[in-house]
């Protein structure tokens, strides 16, 4: 996913003049090499600074550049939380922050990396929308978006590396705040973001193995959401559920309960979160959710 | 930053304006609860000289631009904005009313105004950040700001400080506004290894002077004269509350409005400053 969003970026800088990428001492690989050399005043890495990252991004924008901050999660929201508020959000400038490895994605790095409570957090400041792709060419569609959009601030929440395709089959294209059905179904509805699509996918062929028909669908743009998509969700299915990898609070779980009571569905209305807690375990990404109680078995044992 | 400044700039005429500021700040403490006085005071002469004497008009070559990075200074840069017209007496007259645009601290999008400052150590990133870009675009455009002494214990501030090294902010010029003053006490005394600050900003790739803040042919001399091979950081040695003898270096006139009788003093007492 992230090599997707350097290819991108990269033929984004090539078009347009304005866009460039700050990092702190991480960066993408993929073309983001060819971004380096053939624009060198247009990428930057301060290093180890991540307040200074955000202030410096505001500065390019507040004088017309259309900058990117690029770090893992963790230290792209949270180090510098304040200047994201003030100076991208308070100003509402229109500068993408980049988080790589959003929710519990660096598996072997601990909890210092881990990065659970994100979305609730970027979702509860003014003016910030929030984006959270489920494979590769959704990064590449809200990449797209982020280097033109002139709104104000994103917070662009990724994965790492190699995210399997999940969207070839969707009904619509991707487009910003707009759910969409990577399948259609009867009976449950699954919504999901991010790449916990994977297990969602998983969990939507297990339920269908138990006679059960259910739509697939990616709830990509978390802020603003889609409240009529996701009405429109909760009222053409007996059952609803919510896979994310994600606090308990805060997140999509929360926001379609919100939705849900305002409209009084009558659907039955399961979710599925990490838990309310730090986990000092170790492991691949799966190991991980797992852990969580993120796991397909769980899941569908929770839904029967 | 190849184009002069104002070889012309007349310095009697500063010192007279400075006055009419600190009475037109004084007159608006009157209609106010309270309001950051004494840190307008510190860095009047160097805001004016800013705008007066620093920034050229706009041209397809450069756009100039001062960001308050104290954003608490902010009547010094109302005061000069209301003068310049940018700003205008209604808009003053309505400070911190909710009739009015004003607050206590610059609010982006304010006529005049080129960021939301306040929270201290966020202006000299976003002032990086402008400079860095002016210079890309092939601009010729000097950024500056100002900063207070105790901005300068964030670490915020020196990864700033480090980032415009690093990236040749040429284009920028910095002041500290020392006025040695912080809420709780003198910044001396509550970091007395701090000092002196020009050799920490020489340390980390800037230039760096220190002159009299209150003096501005010292601070104009101090930009004119500097190399330009990197970014300038003008210490300017300043007292709280200058210009009014029971406010300076007092520290509850942070953020206080004086009363009648002290209001009729500090108007006797208005003169033209120099040091």
């Amino acid at each position: 996913m992230r090599n997707k969003f350097a290819d991108t970026l990269y033929k984004c800088a090539v078009e347009d003049s304005n866009i460039a990428i700050v990092v702190a001492d991480i960066s993408p690989a993929g073309s983001m090499e060819n971004f380096r050399q053939e624009f060198p005043h247009r990428f930057l890495n301060v290093g180890v600074a991540e307040q200074s990252m955000i202030g410096i991004c505001a500065g390019m924008s507040l004088r017309g550049l259309q900058p990117f901050a690029y770090t893992i999660a963790t230290f792209t929201l949270y180090r510098p939380f304040e200047f994201v508020r003030d100076d991208l959000c308070y100003q509402n400038l229109p500068v993408t922050i980049v988080g790589v490895g959003g929710g519990v994605v660096y598996s072997t790095l601990g909890g210092t990396h881990h990065c659970q409570e994100d979305v609730a957090i970027a979702s509860a400041i003014p003016n910030m929308s929030v984006i959270a792709p489920c494979d590769p060419e959704e990064a590449e569609a809200a990449t797209k978006y982020c280097a033109v959009q002139k709104n104000g601030p994103i917070y662009l929440r990724l994965g790492k590396a190699g995210e399997p395709s999940l969207t070839a089959n969707a009904d619509t294209p991707w487009e910003f705040g707009k759910i969409r059905y990577l399948q259609k179904g009867n009976d449950v509805c699954i919504l999901s973001y991010g790449i916990i699509m994977k297990k969602s996918l998983e969990v939507a062929q297990a339920l269908e193995k138990l006679g059960k028909s259910v739509s697939l669908v990616s709830v990509h743009t978390v802020k603003p959401l889609d409240i009529s998509g996701i009405e429109v969700a909760l009222s053409s299915h007996s059952e609803v559920v919510v896979i994310e990898e994600h606090a308990p609070s805060g997140g999509l779980s929360h926001r379609v309960k919100e939705v849900a009571w305002d409209m009084q569905a009558s659907c039955k209305l399961h979710t599925f979160t990490l838990q309310d807690r730090f986990l000092h375990n170790y492991g691949n990404h799966d190991d991980l959710l797992a852990a969580h109680g993120l796991s397909v078995d769980k899941i569908v044992d929770g839904i029967k | 930053m190849s184009a002069k400044n104002n070889n012309n700039f007349d310095f009697k005429a500063a010192r007279q304006r400075c006055m009419k500021f600190r009475r037109r700040i004084l007159d608006i403490s009157q209609t106010v609860v309270a309001l950051h006085i004494a840190p307008a005071f510190s860095c009047l002469e160097v805001v004016d000289l800013i705008y007066h004497g620093l920034m050229r008009e706009n041209s397809s070559a450069h756009k100039d631009a001062f960001l308050m990075s104290k954003g608490h200074g902010c009547m010094a840069q109302y005061v000069v904005l209301e003068e310049l017209g940018v700003l205008s007496n209604d808009d003053l007259s309505k400070y911190c009313t909710p009739e009015g645009i004003l607050g206590a601290h610059p609010d982006y999008e304010t006529p005049g105004i080129e960021a939301a400052t306040g929270s201290l150590g966020h202006g000299l990133s976003m002032a990086v950040g402008m400079s860095y870009a002016e210079k890309i675009k092939g601009a010729d455009s000097a950024i500056y700001t100002v900063l207070s002494d105790g901005e300068v214990q964030e670490g915020s501030t020196w990864e700033a400080v480090l980032m415009a090294a690093t990236f040749s902010t040429t284009n920028l010029v910095a002041f500290v506004d020392y006025n040695d003053f912080q809420s709780l006490g003198r910044t001396s005394e509550t970091h007395p290894t701090f000092y002196p600050l020009t050799d920490k900003f020489i340390a980390f790739g800037w230039e760096s002077v220190e002159v009299n803040g209150h003096n501005a042919e010292e601070v104009f001399a101090a930009v004119q004269q500097r190399k330009g091979d990197r970014p300038l950081m003008v210490i300017c040695k300043t007292i709280k509350g200058r210009g009014v003898s029971y406010m300076e270096s007092v520290p509850i006139w942070h953020y206080r409005a004086p009363n009648q009788e002290e209001y009729e003093q500090a108007i006797n007492e208005l003169k033209e400053i120099s040091s």
